[in-house]
């Protein structure tokens, strides 16, 4: 089969592991914390690596009049699993079709969107970390607790790391291989029309092989 | 002959002064240790013990767990006396474990911990101890580290021979200390011969849940049983008990109990009892005992009444019992990992003396008996010996194992361990104990598997050996290294209490919980949110659902309290987070505090006396609001009608 075909199968498929790993994880580290506080985002839910993370989390922030985090008043978690499901068939879609502005669109759109995603993301730290209870027990002048969007910061006394989880590598990495199959697809000549046929059943089975796995 | 004697008194002279020499040296402390001894026990600052060790607090009542190498103290777990600090005994929830047949009774001496077995390893999972006193067996969960089971033992006085478990743990033991007239009765005490009886007790354990239930009691003549220790390996199936006044004296024992040349360890086959009671030989008989238990789903303990248990009598049941002839009252009884060997130590012996079970058995088989005592055959000193450990020091009382074949005896009159070879009966080494050592305890060295390269001797006396602290001193526990061939004395630390007997493990085989999952919590009276905290009065009952979590209690203003009511809080600890516990106190509480860990609910009761305004708060320093975390409650007079109204901050709840 085609190199751009696989490619394109393997970028829809590794979306879908978006439903078994946290898309983001953001680590507070405090000396009395030795194991580190551990929030973890999927796409449809907010945990950590204890079943009282986030009650912990909202204990800590409410010293600092940070807001309680409730999943359940983040409309996010409860439509970008449509969204993941969406572009893991137009992926399939992509690499059945397997011609190269079709695979372009659909990488540029997953850009798009994870673009879009990390904005968002953004958005929401800011909001948290900001829009603080002017009745908090500690108040420091000009202090805001946003959580850097990737990388490390100092919060009063934790150290927060923000850093995507596998999920978000996946992600990522589904892009990377949309972007190769274009660019292998755009280097080769365009005779896909002759391959379509015949290798259609072969797609079939790796695809059903894949979700099996 | 003049200058022979003269040369034998100034070799004498020198001999003593070299002994004396010698102990100086090794008394001097760190001096002599050096920096390795210091460096073998010290554990970095953040770093873990290789093991747990647990040490009985004796008159404490209380259970101390240390780590080893350090000898640091993480915890004393009470169990058989109440502990303010916890609220044990205090709080609703632990009163019903110490619940008896005499009524709540508060304490006890607790004396040998005993860690569960598989396989004849410990596993970790529980530890039992003996109340001595007035007879129980506790059971302490070793996840938690709390006191979950008290089992009261009935037809016995002094629960000493207890509660020495078998290799998969399927008995714990308890054997009775001092005759008692059995059934209890109102009888001169000098009708003991004729009236008392010695029983010793079979506790079984659920292999599951590690629950307690007495399966039998075997009825022996009324002997002190002194120690048991089941057997492993070949002999799994026995426990052995020695005894000490066979006399069967009831005044002035310290005379009248020493005069038999020869006391017994009895030997008693629990395979074959458990033959007979199928066979339908036990006995029912009416007994009245409490068995206490606490779930950690529901955070509370139950007692219930027993009525009644099953009594084997030996002449009954043939091969149930036997008696070893054992030399001059012996104290511990000690089964060597392979099994094979008991030793029997006679504390007013210089000699130790070894049974083989493999002889035991042949003399069984040939039915060579020496006599027998209410039907329970008298086997003959010479056939069942296996060895004498000669001369190897005065008043022999507890013996352990190494996994390499050799045995650590303790002697209290000369203040010693001493080290020797199992079958070969040589003693290798030789160590001073500061003062008088009583057990000793090498992690697994009473069962299959010693793990030991520490052994830890426990005295009883330390007279200088500590800045002092008035009249009464500490006891202490001594730590030897013991990997090589000599006996290598690392430190000595005090102890809680009075240290019996103690127990030690591998760190890795122990699995200790965080936090109780909310969600899981089963208490009557939980407020599982804030939403559900809330106060309800029953006539002069009242019934407050309080809850906490950093930095406050739900509610923390309560008013319509009135005077002579009986105010429950039952609060419940919300957090969710390793290490988070708070504490509740109330002013003019007559008990103590709460101490609450997360995800559990704990209730004081408060009988209010006076009229007035009484602040309550939190008694363990949570969080860096911990100072307000604090509230009121009021209290009105019987006949006010002030409405009961409760609320945090400006939410009215
Ligand atoms: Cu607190």
């Amino acid at each position: 089969m085609q190199t751009s075909r696989i490619l394109m199968i393997g970028a829809a498929v590794l979306l879908l592991t978006l439903f078994i790993f946290p898309l983001w994880q953001i680590t507070l580290i405090a000396p009395q914390y030795p194991d580190g506080v551990v929030l973890k985002i999927w796409i449809d839910k907010i945990g950590g690596n204890e079943p009282g993370t986030l009650q912990n989390i909202n204990i800590l922030n409410h010293y600092v009049g940070m807001k309680p985090i409730e999943p359940e008043s983040i409309p996010e978690l409860s439509y970008l699993k449509y969204i993941v499901i969406v572009m893991a068939t137009l992926g399939l879609l992509a690499a059945w079709i397997n011609r190269k502005m079709v695979i372009l669109g659909w990488a540029v759109l997953l850009l798009a969107l994870g673009v879009l995603g990390m904005y968002d993301f953004y958005l929401w730290e800011y909001d948290y970390g900001h829009n603080l209870d002017p009745n908090a027990p500690i108040k420091i002048e000009g202090q805001a607790y946003q959580p850097p969007l990737i990388g490390q910061k100092t919060l009063l006394n934790f150290l927060a790391k923000s850093y995507p989880h596998l999920g978000g590598m996946a992600m990522f990495t589904s892009m990377i291989l949309a972007f190769l199959a274009y660019w292998i697809k755009n280097k080769t000549k365009d005779y896909e029309t002759a391959n379509t046929s015949n290798a259609m059943p072969v797609a079939d089975g790796m695809l059903a092989q894949a979700q099996a796995d | 002959m003049l200058s022979k004697n003269l040369f034998q008194a100034v070799m004498t002279v020198t001999l003593l002064s070299l002994v004396a020499c010698g102990q100086q040296t090794s008394m001097s402390g760190a001096g002599v240790l050096g920096s390795d001894a210091a460096s073998a026990v010290y554990v970095a600052p953040g770093e873990y013990d290789e093991f747990y060790a647990f040490f009985s607090g004796g008159f404490s009542g209380q259970l101390a767990v240390y780590g080893l190498p350090s000898g640091r103290l993480f915890k004393v777990i009470p169990v058989f006396a109440v502990d303010a600090e916890k609220g044990y005994g205090f709080n609703e929830e632990t009163k019903p474990l110490l619940n008896t047949s005499f009524g709540f009774i508060p304490w006890d001496d607790a004396h040998h911990p005993e860690l569960s077995q598989t396989n004849g390893e410990t596993d970790g999972r529980w530890i039992f101890i003996n109340g001595n006193n007035t007879p129980r067996v506790a059971r302490v969960d070793l996840s938690t580290f709390e006191t979950v089971e008290i089992i009261e033992i009935p037809n016995s006085g002094g629960n000493h021979s207890s509660p020495f478990t078998t290799e998969n743990t399927e008995y714990v033991v308890a054997g009775t200390r001092f005759g008692v007239p059995y059934p209890q009765q109102d009888v001169a005490i000098d009708s003991y011969a004729e009236n008392f009886k010695g029983m010793l007790t079979f506790i079984k354990v659920d292999p599951e849940t590690g629950e307690m239930s007495i399966a039998f009691q075997v009825l022996l003549p009324a002997f002190d049983y002194d120690l048991a220790h089941s057997g492993k390996g070949k002999s799994h199936g026995w426990t052995f008990f020695t005894s000490y006044n066979t006399e069967q004296q009831s005044t002035l024992l310290e005379v009248n109990a020493s005069k038999n040349d020869k006391d017994f360890i009895a030997a008693v086959n629990w395979k074959e009892a458990e033959r007979y009671l199928a066979e339908g030989k036990g006995h029912d008989m009416p007994s009245e005992y409490m068995h206490n238990i606490y779930s950690d789903r529901t955070h509370m303990a139950t007692s219930h009444t027993r009525n009644s248990v099953k009594v084997l009598i030996p002449s009954e049941c043939p091969g149930l019992v036997y008696f070893l002839p054992t030399p001059k009252s012996p104290h511990g009884v000690d089964v060597d990992p392979t099994g094979e060997y008991i030793v029997g130590n006679g504390k007013l012996s210089a000699d130790l003396t070894v049974h083989s079970f493999t002889r035991m058995q042949e003399a069984i088989e040939a039915s060579a008996f020496e006599t027998e005592i209410e039907g329970i055959p008298v086997l003959k000193y010479e056939d069942v010996v296996g060895g004498v450990v000669e001369k190897a020091g005065l008043g022999p009382l507890h013996t352990e194992f190494d996994a390499k074949g050799n045995a650590y005896t303790t002697f209290f009159i000369s203040s010693e361990v001493v080290k020797w070879k199992v079958g070969s009966w040589e003693v290798i080494d030789r160590a001073p104990t500061y003062y008088s050592v009583g057990h000793l305890m090498i992690p697994g060295g009473d069962s299959r598997n010693p793990e030991g390269k520490y052994l830890v001797a426990l005295n009883k006396i330390t007279k200088d050996r500590y800045l002092p602290t008035g009249p009464e001193l500490c006891q202490s526990a001594q730590l030897f290294d013991i990997s090589g061939e000599k006996m290598k004395l690392l430190s000595d630390f005090p102890t809680v209490g009075e240290p019996h007997y103690g127990q030690g493990i591998s760190a890795s085989r122990i699995n200790s919980r965080k936090i109780f999952l909310i969600e899981e919590n089963e208490h009557p009276y939980a407020a599982k949110g804030e939403k559900d905290a809330r106060v309800e009065r029953d006539g002069d009952i009242v019934h407050v659902y309080m809850t906490t979590i950093r930095s406050h209690f739900a509610p923390d203003n309560i008013e319509g309290i009135k005077v002579g009511d009986k105010v429950y809080f039952h609060v419940t600890n919300l957090e969710q987070d390793f290490d988070v516990p708070h504490g509740f106190a109330v002013m003019g509480a007559t008990n103590a505090e709460l101490l609450i860990m997360p995800g559990q609910t704990e209730t004081l009761l408060w009988e209010p006396k006076k009229e007035g305004v009484f602040p309550f708060y939190c008694t363990d320093f949570c969080s860096a609001l911990h100072q307000e975390m604090q509230g009121y409650v009021r209290v009105s007079s019987r006949s006010s009608n002030i409405a009961l109204k409760w609320g945090l901050g400006d939410l009215p709840m």
